[in-house]
């Protein structure tokens, strides 16, 4: 990683204003959002506006054809061109030959994309940016941290220290009194302004119509005062039919600021009059720069969905903490890390997409139905593809390729490990791989006796009436093999027969996650091997990295990979695989199993764990049972917001990592449950690792060692 | 239906009347701008669009109010504390108003002066935007502007504040008959 990108991170991370604010609003946000969305059937919302962007990204070439004819039919000049140069170029020929020498713009994500400001105020001619947060930014000499709230990094003091400036008067950090300023200081630009520069929101290839979405009224100025306007459209604005702006404009402001409907949405079809009794000059310029690329690329074409509504920003954990700075000059979060690898080049995005925890939260929210964790996932590997991994990680997934090598490690380092450990579950170093993972975090020492030791020696009942394969994981076969016993002996009690293959290894997710799918391939043909090779009813994983692996990823990996071989392999194991909770549950359900009545189990508070709820929806399962159980559930805040861990994440970035735990060890010590259940053996050792650290004694517990204890027939 | 809409204008600050008809609402007008202070004097002129409503009452009621005009300049509507339009369709479900503002003193006096007073006939109420976009005609109309309460921005700490570049009060007139286009 480069050290100036390291050195944004923590000159964000220590500015408190960008942190509190962010932390802040994304807090709000979420409530908000959720009531701007009542009533209303997001997914079949979402799905109607993913269709129709994803038919459209489909036939750019056509509709902007369309779009073309229509808009010139009516007396717009229409100017397309792929390159940022050439859209630079054509704006200031316009300016030149109308004599312009002042322009005003309202907010627009293209004209940043081809950094349209300083090249306009090189060639002499005065731009103000008209959207409040914009003028801060552009008075600040910045950019923008975030797509819809472009100042949100700054302080109400700091912005009186700008505006004082600016008008030459002290003025105190009154927030209505600095808008009026603005509002004032506004005025006399957008009057004398002889150019007006926006871009668009929407743009109708059947009616030639360019949509616009503002609160402040700035846009409705900027396209009704100057005698020209100039409307910069990326072509992936671009829709067919005119009844789209509906459904789009139901989800964009609901999604960007949780409001209904922003103050004003104009709609320009066409030059209309000026207040001179001329006729507007209205010329709309629809800019490729490699959109029509990513189009064309079968993967990535799905990121011409978004329509900028920024949720995924606003959810982001990361982005909470860092900020759009640290992102780089335009797009920001994870879809600007999408957009940076398009727009710019590739090899942009090599440091910020490993910001992405791969929490999934975006994906859930994102109106545009895009999987933003998917997409940054292709990136990381694509970025492998082309420049090779760094040596010491070659040297690791060499390793986890290599079964028997890689166990035999695993076992080493348990006796390593041992000296470390002084007799308690915990050790301050891991050796190879793991090692540096330490900030506010004990490690689990590697168990004595692996799972895959233990299981010969457990004796399952006769006659069990069906028979689940157990996939345990790296995490419960070599750090909590206890996890594996409860498991066994819940699904014998449910009747159900347990087979460990032995050939079972690593799922694959720690090489995936970090671009190496050839490992991480490897790892899924071992493993499809081992699994499908006993006859079962169930395959079954405590972990949800795990499952999503079995159930979800194997297959993506090879389609990525276009291995078609062992696809048919992938999705039978897939169609078997379940996580245990919902396996438990099921058993629970059909009688098989029984919970001890009446049992009261006192407080006990829930973690969510990404993929669990995420790519497995299964959040209800763990909480039923444990309900079931006689414990009292009591929801942490912000219960499903990943705890930071991430697999490699916390070697990689741990001063990000680090405050993400501290925020979640904060939100279970809150609730004063004095027990923590969670599903994922991942979560247990940065949640457990952290709550010893923190000395707060809070019991941090898969559900299965809970739930362990609670059958019928269970001594404990 | 006027009710959805009602609630949902004032959710963002709108402030919503309603009359049965056209004489009524003209001495809503002559009240308020009365009321709010219109002069010929910079800063509390009042401007008018050209609009149906016009043709519905006696004009002659509102040339006599001083500091009204209806002969715009960009100028005078910077300068106006209250501008009154008439618009065409209302939406429900989010409190919002359509207008095609194609003319350019539609735009003028809804964007400039500090107050908007929007008129609109109760029968150009909608349910939700599809049906508005279903009879909005962009063939004709070059520009539809939709408005949704007063300018608002909250680009500053987050705060939601009132009034940026646009009319800080929007004032919406439900007609019950008054005839035109709806
Ligand atoms: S990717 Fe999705 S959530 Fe993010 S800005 Fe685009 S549409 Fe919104
Ligand atoms: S997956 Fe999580 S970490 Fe990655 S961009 Fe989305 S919200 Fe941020």
């Amino acid at each position: 990683m480069q050290k100036e990108f390291k050195q944004s991170i923590d000159r964000a991370l220590h500015n408190a204003n960008l942190t509190g604010a962010l932390g802040k609003f994304s807090e709000a946000y979420k409530v908000n959002r959720a009531k701007a969305y009542e009533g209303i059937d997001f997914e079949a919302l979402r799905t109607t506006i993913a269709d129709l962007k994803g038919d459209a990204a489909s036939h750019i070439d056509e509709l902007c054809d369309l779009f073309q004819k229509n808009a010139e039919a009516k007396g717009t000049k229409v100017f397309r061109a792929n390159d940022p140069e050439k859209v630079r170029e054509y704006i200031l020929k316009v300016a030149r030959e109308n004599g312009v020498k002042s322009i005003v713009k309202s907010k627009s994500m293209a004209t940043e994309e081809i950094h349209l400001n300083p090249y306009l105020e090189k060639a002499g001619i005065e731009v103000n940016e008209t959207d409040l947060g914009e003028w801060i930014i552009q008075l600040a000499g910045q950019t923008p941290s975030h797509m819809v709230m472009p100042a949100i990094h700054m302080t109400k003091e700091e912005v009186s220290d700008i505006f004082s400036k600016e008008v030459d008067e002290r003025l105190s950090s009154d927030i209505p009194r600095l808008v009026k300023v603005a509002r004032n200081e506004m005025r006399p630009k957008f009057l004398r302004a002889d150019m007006g520069i926006s871009g668009g929101n929407i743009a109708v290839a059947e009616t030639g119509s360019v949509a616009l979405v503002t609160n402040e009224g700035n846009a409705r100025m900027v396209t009704t005062l100057p005698k020209i306007h100039i409307a910069v459209v990326g072509v992936e604005k671009l829709v067919e039919k005119f009844s789209s702006i509906a459904p789009i404009l139901k989800a964009l402001p609901r999604s960007a600021t949780a409001q209904l409907l922003t103050s004003y949405v104009t709609i320009v079809s066409g030059p209309t009059p000026t207040d001179d009794g001329g006729m507007k000059e209205l010329h709309v310029i629809l800019m490729d720069n490699h959109r029509s690329d990513m189009a064309a690329d079968p993967l990535f074409k799905e990121a011409l969905q978004c329509i900028r509504c920024a949720s995924c920003l606003n959810v982001c954990p990361i982005f909470r903490l860092v900020g759009g700075h640290v992102f780089g000059k335009v797009y920001t979060g994870g879809i600007g890390t999408i957009l940076t690898a398009w727009h710019d080049e590739l090899k942009s995005s090599e440091d910020i997409q490993g910001l992405c925890i791969q929490c999934g939260a975006c994906k859930d929210v994102c109106p545009g139905k895009i999987d933003i964790p998917g997409l940054i996932m292709e990136i990381r590997r694509r970025l492998v593809k082309d420049k090779g991994m760094s040596m010491v990680q070659k040297s690791i997934f060499t390793v986890v390729n290599n079964r028997r090598v890689f166990h035999g490690m695993l076992r080493a380092a348990s006796v390593a490990g041992k000296p470390f450990t002084k007799g308690t579950k915990f050790i301050r170093h891991l050796p190879m791989f793991l090692a540096d993972l330490t900030d506010g975090r004990s490690l689990p020492a590697i168990a004595a006796k692996p799972f895959r030791d233990i299981f010969p020696t457990i004796e399952q009942p006769k006659g069990l009436q069906e028979k689940a394969v157990f996939y345990a994981g790296c995490l419960i076969d070599f750090a909590y093999p206890e996890m594996g016993e409860a498991l066994v002996k819940i699904l014998n009690k449910g009747g159900v027969e347990v087979l460990f293959p032995e050939g079972q290894t690593c799922c694959g997710a720690p090489a995936r996650y970090n671009g190496a799918y050839e490992t991480a391939a490897g790892n899924a043909v071992d493993n499809i091997d081992a699994l499908l090779a006993e006859e079962a009813d169930y395959v079954v994983s405590a972990c949800p990295t795990c499952t999503v692996a079995l159930d979800h990823e194997f297959i993506a990996t090879f389609e990525s990979l276009g291995r078609k071989k062992y696809l048919p392999k992938a999705r039978e194991l897939a169609a078997k695989t379940m996580d245990f909770s919902t396996l438990v549950k099921k058993l629970v359900d059909e009688g098989r199993l029984t919970l001890k009545e009446g049992e009261q189990l006192g407080k006990i508070t829930y973690h969510d764990s990404c993929h669990l709820k995420r790519t497995l929806k299964a959040d209800q399962p763990p909480r039923e049972l444990l309900t079931k159980a006689g414990y009292e559930v009591t929801e942490m805040f912000e219960c499903d917001i990943c705890c930071g861990m991430g697999g490699s994440y916390t070697v990689k970035l741990p001063e990000i990592s680090a405050p993400i735990l501290q925020r979640k060890l904060k939100n279970i010590k809150d609730t004063e449950a004095p027990v923590v259940a969670m599903d994922c053996p991942g979560c247990v050792m940065q949640i457990r690792g952290g709550m010893d650290q923190d000395g707060a004694g809070v019991d941090v517990r898969h559900t299965v060692e809970l739930i362990a204890k609670q059958i019928v027939g269970s001594l404990e | 239906m006027f009710e959805e809409f009602k609630t949902k204008a004032e959710g963002v600050s709108a402030e919503v009347h309603r009359f049965g008809s056209a004489e009524e609402a003209l001495g809503f007008l002559v009240d308020f701008m009365a009321k709010e202070g219109v002069a010929e004097q910079e800063g509390q002129y009042g401007v008018m669009a050209d609009c149906p409503f016009l043709s519905s009452v006696d004009r002659a009621v509102l040339e006599g109010v001083e500091g009204l005009s209806f002969d715009l300049s960009r100028d005078r509507a910077a300068k106006a504390l209250v501008g009154i339009s008439q618009v065409d369709w209302a939406m429900a479900d989010t409190g919002t108003l359509v207008q095609d503002a194609t003319a350019i003193d539609k735009r003028l006096v809804s964007t400039l002066p500090t107050i908007h007073v929007a008129l609109i006939a109760t029968s150009g109420l909608r349910a939700d935007m599809p049906s508005v976009l279903a009879e909005a005609d962009p063939q004709t109309a070059n520009y539809i502007a939709m408005i949704t309460g007063p300018s608002r921005t909250a680009d500053i700490e987050r705060v939601l504040t009132i009034g940026v570049h646009g009319p800080e009060r929007l004032v919406i007139v439900f007609i019950d008959e008054l005839g035109g286009i709806n």
